[in-house]
């Protein structure tokens, strides 16, 4: 790990200010960040450390059904938080399909966010990488890349977004809260994360110097809270990232989906929301042809970046999958094993 | 940068320590502190060897620097048992030979606590899913799991 200077600001005015000189880097609980600094992948001279900041770590549920959720509280509180779960089940599910007991203790949501892919070219500082080092070229394209995105990618990057988190987050419209020397600012998670294009290494909306200060989940997304899921396919069959994932939610009424939500992990350099998928549903009877149709539509836009064209069909029956268990109805307490795959859905075939 | 002065809670008892910013955790408290019983696996947080509480919390030493232990309580092994007694998991891990070259077995234990802490009377699904941040690349996964769910009914009944 390169030498820096530390730095624990009391104020997120303070922190702002530090944070926007070149160089530095906002420290949350940096079970990503030192990560990347051990592996040399980067190399910032001035830590920020979050830690002293007052009221980041406060998860407040809305009088109108709606939550805000702090930067710095970690995955796995916002998870076994019994009121949050039972508002937004997909978002708990999501959570709690992550990485490991010891990492959602520590893990913060506004780190989530910001989470580096995990593209092993990335991480390997002897290779090429647009996003490490821009110009640099993509030993991605020519490589290993069959976990590498169907959507969105550029011949620059092909790179995915690794969160889980992000996924219902996207389905369910949050709104992310910024703090920068310009004053506060919100923007729509949807619109948070940047796909790739010329500029690969810039991942997000944020500008030198902004903090994430809180997520917001609008009182609408808690409509969903009866037929809500979260559905990972891994490699194995728990921590681990996805190889794609997808979250739903339905609105059902008189038997037919008045509203529906999907997005896609896995897929992209962003959560993915289907929209299109959306609209078709909307009006449709909530069965099997219903959500394969929908699945199609999710992904009618899609290419295989490299050797992985199989995750193109793979998303498609996650996210039918996803929609199917969504319409069966949220379970009464979430399951052992968090967005199995493996969980069977009563009188559906088990493929297609 | 100068080293910087720490001042933190170690198994209950009051530290202090001069650390280099750059230092995780779990190399202060091995070599700073000489609290060797904390492993260093992969020291990028996927095989939980390190595991230690921090303020009650189960993590990674691996991921953590040592800078950010300034006010907070951190828990290891050493302070696992009390005295000369071991604790029920300590215990029937002996019992069991629910460990091989031992590595990881801090780390489970120490995981296996904060697990049954929250559930006292978990499946061996949630076990299983609660230890997936400890790998033990002996693969004794079995007799782990069996130590922890035995532990787990052994406390139960002393509870009850």
């Amino acid at each position: 790990m390169n030498r820096f200077d530390y730095l624990r600001p009391a104020s997120i005015a303070e922190a702002i200010a530090a944070a926007a000189q070149p160089g530095s880097a906002y420290l949350a609980s940096g079970t990503n960040l030192l990560d990347l600094m051990k592996g040399d992948v980067v190399r910032p001279a001035r830590l920020v450390d979050l830690g002293g900041l007052p009221g980041l770590d406060r998860i407040e549920l809305l009088p109108d059904g709606g939550a805000r959720i702090g930067a710095r509280v970690r995955n796995a509180d916002l998870a076994y938080h019994p009121e949050f779960s039972r508002r937004f089940p997909a978002v708990a599910e999501a959570l709690l399909s992550g990485a490991s007991a010891q990492l959602r203790n520590a893990a913060t949501v506004g780190g989530n966010l910001l989470q580096r892919t995990r593209c092993a070219y990335f991480y390997d500082p002897a290779s090429a990488c647009n996003k490490r080092a821009p110009g640099a070229g993509c030993d991605a394209r020519g490589g290993e890349n069959r976990l590498h995105a169907v959507l969105g990618w550029s011949e620059r990057c092909i790179a995915t977004h690794p969160s889980d988190f992000c996924v219902p987050l996207a389905a369910l419209g949050a709104v992310v809260e910024i703090e920068g020397q310009a004053g506060r600012r919100e923007v729509p998670l949807e619109e948070f994360h940047l796909l790739p294009g010329e500029t690969p290494e810039r991942e997000s909306v944020l500008a030198p110097g902004e903090l994430v200060v809180a997520l917001r989940l609008p009182a609408e997304a808690a409509r969903f809270a009866a037929h809500a899921r979260y559905v990972k396919l891994r490699e194995r069959t728990s921590y681990a990232f996805a190889v794609v994932s997808a979250a739903a939610g339905l609105r059902i009424e008189q038997g037919v989906i008045a509203e529906a939500r999907l997005a896609l992990g896995g897929v992209a350099a962003k959560p993915w929301r289907a929209r299109a998928a959306e609209a078709a549903l909307a009006g449709a009877r909530p069965d099997a042809a219903s959500f394969r149709r929908a699945a199609e539509a999710a992904l009618a836009e899609a290419t295989p970046s490299g050797d992985n064209e199989f995750k193109i069909e793979l998303a498609r029956r996650i996210a039918a999958r996803a929609l199917a268990l969504a319409a069966i109805g949220t379970p009464e307490r979430l399951p052992a094993l968090p967005a199995s795959p493996f969980a069977p859905v009563p009188g559906a075939p088990l493929h297609g | 940068m100068a080293r910087i002065h720490v001042t933190t809670t170690i198994n209950g008892e009051p530290m202090e320590f001069l650390c280099e910013p750059q230092q995780s955790l779990l190399d202060a408290l091995r070599n700073n502190l000489g609290l060797t019983g904390t492993k260093e696996g992969c020291g990028t947080g996927d095989c939980g060897a390190c595991s230690i509480t921090f303020d009650g919390r189960l993590t990674c030493s691996c991921l953590v620097l040592a800078v950010e232990a300034e006010g907070h309580e951190i828990g290891t092994i050493e302070g696992m048992a009390q005295g000369e007694t071991l604790h029920p998991l300590q215990r029937k891990f002996l019992e069991m030979a629910a460990l091989q070259c031992g590595i990881c077995t801090p780390g489970v234990l120490i995981a296996a606590r904060a697990l049954l802490e929250k559930n006292p009377d978990p499946t061996e699904t949630e076990v299983r899913f609660g230890l997936a941040g400890n790998l033990c690349r002996c693969t004794g996964y079995d007799k782990i799991v069996r130590a922890v769910m035995e532990t787990a009914a052994e406390m139960r009944e002393t509870a009850s």
